[in-house]
C-alpha cells in the first residue's frame, strides 16, 4: 500500500538532521501563520500562485532560487567545517554517509535548483520587456515550468527528512548509482528531482525560443536585439539541444533502477561508461547555460553604468554563439582519464581551448566598453569588475586542465573543485546578484540599499578567495575532492584558511539578507519614480516601475540597438499617444500549480514505489491538462479605458518629476 | 484551397505549405519504393553485405527527406525558414551527440582492450 | 481560417488594432511553431537512445542477437501500417483544409486504426520475447532494443490517445482555429514518428539482420 515508505524512513536517531528539520518546520509554521494573520491568501493565490504574468513568475523563481542558496550554502559550510575539524585523521563530526549526501546535495541544489531558478528568473522579468512584448509565446507553459521547477525543490527537500539523499556525487555515476550499490531511496530522489525540474527547463527553453523568434516589437530586428536577451537566446538554444539528452539519460537509469534493465549496469552487457559519456554532453552545455546569461547582464551593466554603447554589439551576438557551437564539441574534457586514448582527448582538448577564444572578445568589448567611459561604481559595477579579474583567473585554470596531460594529475582533485568554483561564483553567481541589483528597481518600484549591496560584495569577494584559492594549492598537493577526513599535515593550513572563506561569504549573504530588509524598509525614500533609475538603454527602462501588467500600452517603436536611449537622443521618449487600444491578455490559471503538485506526488510515489499512487497522480496530471486543453482560455480583453487610466497615473508622476528636477531633465543623456 | 481562407494580409501570413492530395500520393509511393528495396534487398541477401548495407542506409536517409518534404512540408519557402533552421540546428546536434559519441566508446573499447 | 467557427471567444472582434489581430491570428502559427521545436528536443532524446543503442548492440551476454529474434516480415508489416497512418492523416489534413468535418473525422478514425495495428502488433512482438526469456534484463543488447522501439511506441500511443481527444473535440466543437491548431501539431507529432520509424527499421532490423 505504502510501498518502500514507513516510519523508518524518518531520521530520528540524527540529531543534525531532526534539528534541521525542526527549524525548517518552525519557518515554515510561521510563514503560514503570517499570511494567515495578515489575510493575505486570496492575495497570494489571485496575484502570484495563479498568476501567468512573466514578471510575477520571474519573481517567484529568484525568491526559490535565494532559498535554496541558503540550502546549498549551508551544506557548503558543513563541508568546510567537517574538512577543516576532520585533518590528521580525526572524524570530524559528519559520519561519511550523512557527508556524502551534503556534498551531493550540495552541487545538485547549487547547479539545479540556484543556478538554473536565478538566471530563468531573471529572463523571466527582463526579456519580454527587452524585446518589446506583452508576455511571452506561451504563458501557460511559463507556469507550468515553474511548478515543476518547484516539483523538484519540494522532493529534494523532502529527502531531508523522508529518507535519504544521493551519495553519489551530483554527476550520480553507475555503477554507483546503480541499485546494487544504492539500494536506497536516495538516487530516486535525484532522478525525479532533475526529471521534473529538467522537463520544466526544457519547456521554458521553448517558450523563450519563440518568444524571442516571433514576438519582437515591430521593427526590431534579431541582431538589434539587446545583448542579455540574446545570450539567454543562446542559452535556451542549449537548453532544447542539450536537456533531452539528459532526460534520456536519468531515463535509461531509471530502466535500469526499476525494470532490471541493463544500460549501465557492470553485469549482463550493460556500459556504465556511456553515462559519463551522456551525462557530460548534457552537463557541459548546462555550464555554458549557466553563464551566458550571466554575460549578459554584464553587457547591459557595463554599458548603461559607463553611459556608453556596447563596444562591439554585433561581435557579442558571434561570440556567444561561438561559444554555444563549441560548447557542444568539449564534453570528453570531463573524463580525460576515462581511457579514449590520445587522439580523443587532443581533439577535445583543443576544443575546449579554443573557447577561450570567443570568451576574451566579449572580455575585450567589456573593456573597450568602459574605455573612456564615465564608469559609475555602483553595486552591480563592482560585481561586474570583480567578474572580470576572478572570471578570468577561473577561465584561465580551465584551460591549463584542458591540457589532457595536466588533467591525467589534477582530475577529481580540488584544483578542479577551485576552477569550477572560480568560474560559476566568479561568473554566474556574481552576474545573478548584479542582475538582481540592475533590475530590482525594475521589479519592485524602489532600489535596494547601495551600502549593504557593496559590503555583501567585499565580503562576497574576498570570502571567495580565501575559500578557494588555497584548494587550488590543495590540488596540487594531491588532495582529491569527496573527503570527509584527511591524514596529511600539510593540507591543514590550507583548510582552516578555506573554511575561513566560507565565514565571509556567509557574512557576504548576511549582508544581502539585511540589505533587502533595509530596503524594503526604507523603500519610499528609494522609490523608482520614472522607471528609468539608471539612465538605460533598452526597452525595459522605458516602462513605469513596476510595468503595468500588460507591459506596454502601445509597442514600442524599435528601428536599431539601444531602442530607448535612441528614443530619449531624439526627444521621442514617454510620448503619450494619440489615442489607447484594447489589449488582449491571458487569464490565470491554477492547472500549472495543480499539474506540479500532482507530478510531485508522482515523483514521491515512484522513489518509495507507491505505485498505485504513481499511475493515480501520472493520470490524474494528464486529464487535467486535457481538461484545462478543452476549457480553451482565450483570455480577456483589458478595455482601453483601463489602459489609458493606468498610463495616465504613471504620466501624471512623470510630469511631476519633471517638473522637481528642474536642473536635470528626466530624458537627458548622461555625457560620456 | 490555398485562398479560401485567408482573408487578409496573405504575403505576411503565408500559410506552412499544407501539401495537395498529388504530394502526399509522390511521397507515399517513394516511401514504399524506398521501403521495399531495402527490406528486399535483407530479406532475400542478392547482393554484398556491404553494399546492402549502403543501400540500406542511403535509402533510409533519402526516405527521411522524403518525409520531410513531402509529409511535412519543409521546403525553401520563407514561411519554412524557421522550421528548417531548426531541424538543421538540431540535425547538427544529433550528428555532433552520436558521431562523437560512437567515436569516444569506440576509442575506449579499443584502448581498454574490451573483448 | 476566419471563415470557419471560433470558439470561446470573449467580446473578440476583428475590426480592431492590427497589433491586436496579428497578435490573435499568429497565435495558431506560433504554437506550431512551439510544437515544431519541441519536436526538434524529442529528436535529439531519440538520438541519445539510438547512441545507447549504437554501444549496446553487441552486448549480447551469451544470449539472443537481433538476427535471431527479428522477423523481418512482421516488421514489414509494422511499417505498412504506419506508412499508410501518415498517409490517411495526410488526408485528414486536407480535408480540414477544406473545412470538412466529417472527412476529418473519418480518415483520423482510419488513422486511429491503422495506428492500433501498430501497436497491437509491437506489443505482440514484445510479449513474445519476454516470455521466451528475451526480455529487457536478459542482456545490455536487449535492454537498448526494448528502449529504443519502446521509447517509440510510447510516443506513438501518445499520440493514439491524442488523436481520440482531438476527434471528439472536433466532433464536440467542430473545425474551430484551436482545433485545426491542434490537428496541425498533432500532423506534425504523427509524421514525425514515422520518421523515425525509419530510423528504426533501418538501425535495429535492418542492419540487425544484414
Amino acid at each position: 500500500m505504502f510501498g518502500k515508505l514507513s516510519l523508518d524512513a524518518v531520521p530520528f536517531h540524527e540529531p543534525i538532521v531532526m534539528i534541521t528539520l525542526a527549524m525548517i518546520a518552525i519557518g515554515g509554521v510561521a510563514v503560514l501563520g503570517l499570511v494567515t494573520y495578515f489575510k493575505k491568501w486570496t492575495y497570494l493565490w489571485t496575484e502570484w500562485l495563479t498568476s501567468v504574468d512573466h514578471k510575477k513568475i520571474g519573481v517567484m523563481y529568484i525568491i526559490i532560487a535565494m532559498v535554496m542558496l541558503l540550502r546549498g550554502f549551508s551544506d557548503a559550510i558543513m563541508m568546510r567545517s567537517q574538512q577543516a575539524l576532520a585533518v590528521e585523521g580525526s572524524p570530524g563530526y559528519l559520519p561519511p554517509e550523512h557527508y556524502d549526501q551534503i556534498f551531493t546535495a550540495h552541487g545538485v541544489i547549487m547547479i539545479i535548483f540556484m543556478a538554473m531558478p536565478f538566471f530563468t528568473g531573471l529572463m523571466n522579468i527582463v526579456l519580454p520587456l527587452q524585446i518589446g512584448a506583452r508576455d511571452v509565446a506561451f504563458p501557460f507553459l511559463n507556469s507550468l515550468s515553474l511548478y515543476l521547477l518547484i516539483s523538484g525543490v519540494v522532493l529534494i527537500n523532502v529527502s531531508l527528512g523522508v529518507g535519504e539523499f544521493a551519495r553519489t556525487g551530483w554527476v550520480a555515476y553507475p555503477p554507483l548509482s546503480e541499485l546494487g550499490y544504492s539500494p536506497g531511496v536516495g538516487v530516486d530522489y535525484y532522478i525525479w528531482a532533475l526529471q521534473l525540474s529538467g522537463l520544466g527547463t526544457t519547456l521554458t527553453g521553448v517558450n523563450f525560443l519563440v518568444t524571442v523568434l516571433k514576438m519582437r516589437t515591430p521593427g526590431m530586428k534579431l541582431m538589434d536585439m539587446p545583448i542579455f536577451t540574446w545570450t539567454c537566446t543562446w542559452a535556451n538554444v542549449l537548453i532544447v539541444a542539450s536537456f533531452p539528452i539528459l532526460t534520456g539519460t536519468l531515463a535509461f537509469l531509471t530502466l535500469d533502477r526499476y525494470l532490471d534493465f541493463h544500460i549501465f549496469t557492470n553485469e549482463l552487457g550493460g556500459n556504465p561508461m556511456m553515462y559519463v559519456n551522456l551525462f557530460w554532453a548534457w552537463g557541459h552545455p548546462e555550464v555554458y547555460i549557466l553563464i551566458l546569461p550571466a554575460f549578459g547582464v554584464f553587457s547591459e551593466v557595463i554599458s548603461t553604468f559607463t553611459g556608453k554603447r556596447l563596444f562591439g554589439h554585433h561581435s557579442m551576438i558571434y561570440a556567444s554563439g561561438a561559444i554555444s557551437i563549441l560548447g557542444f564539441m568539449v564534453w570528453l574534457h570531463h573524463f580525460f582519464t576515462m581511457g579514449s586514448g590520445a587522439s580523443v582527448n587532443a581533439f577535445f582538448g583543443l576544443a575546449t581551448m579554443l573557447i577561450s577564444i570567443p570568451t576574451g572578445v566579449k572580455l575585450f568589448n567589456w573593456l573597450f566598453t568602459i574605455y573612456q567611459g564615465r564608469l559609475r561604481f555602483t553595486a552591480p559595477v563592482l560585481w561586474t569588475l570583480g567578474f572580470m579579474v576572478t572570471f578570468s583567473i577561473g577561465g584561465m585554470t580551465g584551460v591549463l586542465l584542458a591540457i589532457p596531460g595536466a588533467d591525467f594529475v589534477l582530475h577529481n582533485s580540488l584544483f578542479v573543485i577551485a576552477h569550477f568554483h572560480n568560474v560559476i561564483i566568479g561568473g554566474a553567481v556574481f552576474g545573478y546578484i548584479a542582475g538582481f541589483a540592475f533590475w530590482f528597481p525594475k521589479a519592485f518600484g524602489f532600489k535596494l540599499n547601495e551600502k549593504w549591496g557593496k559590503a555583501a560584495f567585499g565580503f562576497w569577494i574576498s570570502g571567495f578567495y580565501v575559500a578557494f584559492m588555497p584548494l587550488y594549492a590543495l590540488g596540487f598537493m594531491g588532495m582529491t575532492r569527496r573527503l570527509n577526513t584527511t591524514e596529511n599535515p600539510e593540507w591543514t593550513p590550507y583548510l582552516y584558511v578555506a573554511f575561513v572563506g566560507a565565514v565571509l561569504v556567509a557574512m557576504g549573504i548576511a549582508c544581502q539578507l539585511i540589505q533587502i530588509y533595509v530596503s524594503i524598509r526604507d523603500r519610499e525614500q528609494n522609490r523608482d519614480l520614472t522607471g528609468d533609475p539608471w539612465n538605460g538603454h533598452t526597452l525595459e527602462w522605458s516602462t513605469s516601475s513596476p510595468p503595468p501588467f500588460y507591459n506596454f500600452a502601445e509597442l514600442p517603436k524599435a528601428n536599431e540597438i539601444d531602442p530607448f536611449y535612441a528614443a530619449k537622443r531624439d526627444g521621442e521618449a514617454y510620448k503619450v499617444p494619440a489615442k489607447y487600444s484594447d489589449i488582449h491578455m491571458p487569464n490565470n490559471t491554477a492547472t500549472g500549480l495543480v499539474m506540479g503538485a500532482l507530478l510531485t506526488v508522482f515523483g514521491f510515489a515512484m522513489i518509495w514505489h507507491i505505485f498505485w499512487l504513481a499511475a493515480v497522480s501520472l493520470i490524474g496530471t494528464i486529464v487535467y491538462f486535457v481538461i484545462h486543453a478543452a476549457r480553451d482560455d482565450q483570455g480577456f480583453m483589458v478595455p482601453a479605458s483601463e489602459v489609458a487610466r493606468i498610463e495616465g497615473e504613471q504620466h501624471a508622476i512623470l510630469a511631476k518629476v519633471r517638473n522637481d528636477q528642474t536642473n536635470t531633465p528626466v530624458n537627458k543623456l548622461e555625457q560620456a | 484551397m490555398a485562398n479560401s481562407h485567408h482573408s487578409h494580409d496573405a504575403a505576411s501570413h503565408e500559410p506552412a505549405s499544407h501539401g495537395s492530395f498529388k504530394s502526399y500520393m509522390v511521397g507515399f509511393v517513394l516511401s514504399i519504393i524506398l521501403t521495399a528495396i531495402p527490406f528486399g534487398l535483407v530479406m532475400f541477401p542478392t547482393i554484398s553485405k556491404v553494399a546492402t548495407l549502403w543501400i540500406v542506409l542511403i535509402f533510409a536517409a533519402v526516405q527521411v527527406i522524403v518525409h520531410l518534404v513531402y509529409f511535412l512540408h519543409l521546403d525553401r519557402s520563407a514561411a519554412q525558414r524557421n522550421n528548417v533552421i531548426a531541424f538543421a540546428f538540431a540535425g547538427l546536434v544529433i550528428v555532433l551527440l552520436v558521431g562523437l559519441s560512437t567515436w569516444i566508446m569506440f576509442s575506449i573499447h579499443t584502448a581498454m582492450m574490451a573483448k | 481560417m476566419s471563415n470557419l467557427v471560433f470558439d470561446g471567444a470573449k467580446g473578440h472582434d476583428h475590426g480592431h488594432d492590427h497589433e491586436h489581430d496579428h497578435g490573435h491570428h499568429d497565435a495558431g502559427e506560433m504554437k506550431i511553431y512551439g510544437f515544431w521545436i519541441y519536436l526538434m528536443t524529442d529528436c535529439i532524446l531519440f538520438a541519445s537512445i539510438f547512441a545507447i543503442y549504437a554501444v549496446l548492440v553487441n552486448n549480447v551476454a551469451g544470449g539472443p542477437a537481433g538476427h535471431d529474434i527479428f522477423e523481418l516480415p512482421y516488421v514489414l508489416g509494422e511499417t505498412a501500417c504506419l506508412l499508410l497512418s501518415s498517409i490517411t492523416y495526410g488526408f485528414a489534413m486536407l480535408a480540414m483544409h477544406k473545412g470538412n468535418k466529417s472527412g476529418v473525422l473519418g480518415w483520423l478514425f482510419v488513422t486511429f486504426l491503422f495506428g492500433l495495428g501498430f501497436i497491437g502488433m509491437e506489443v505482440n512482438e514484445f510479449h513474445l520475447l519476454i516470455s521466451e526469456g528475451y526480455g529487457p534484463n536478459r542482456s545490455g543488447f536487449l535492454s537498448a532494443f526494448f528502449t529504443l522501439v519502446g521509447t517509440h511506441g510510447l510516443h506513438v500511443t501518445s499520440g493514439l490517445i491524442w488523436m481520440a481527444i482531438m476527434m471528439y473535440q472536433v466532433s464536440k466543437h467542430g473545425l474551430t482555429n484551436t482545433n485545426q491548431t491542434r490537428l496541425s501539431m498533432l500532423s506534425l507529432f504523427w509524421h514525425f514518428l514515422d520518421v523515425v520509424w525509419i530510423c528504426v527499421f533501418t538501425v535495429v532490423y535492418l542492419m540487425g539482420t544484414i
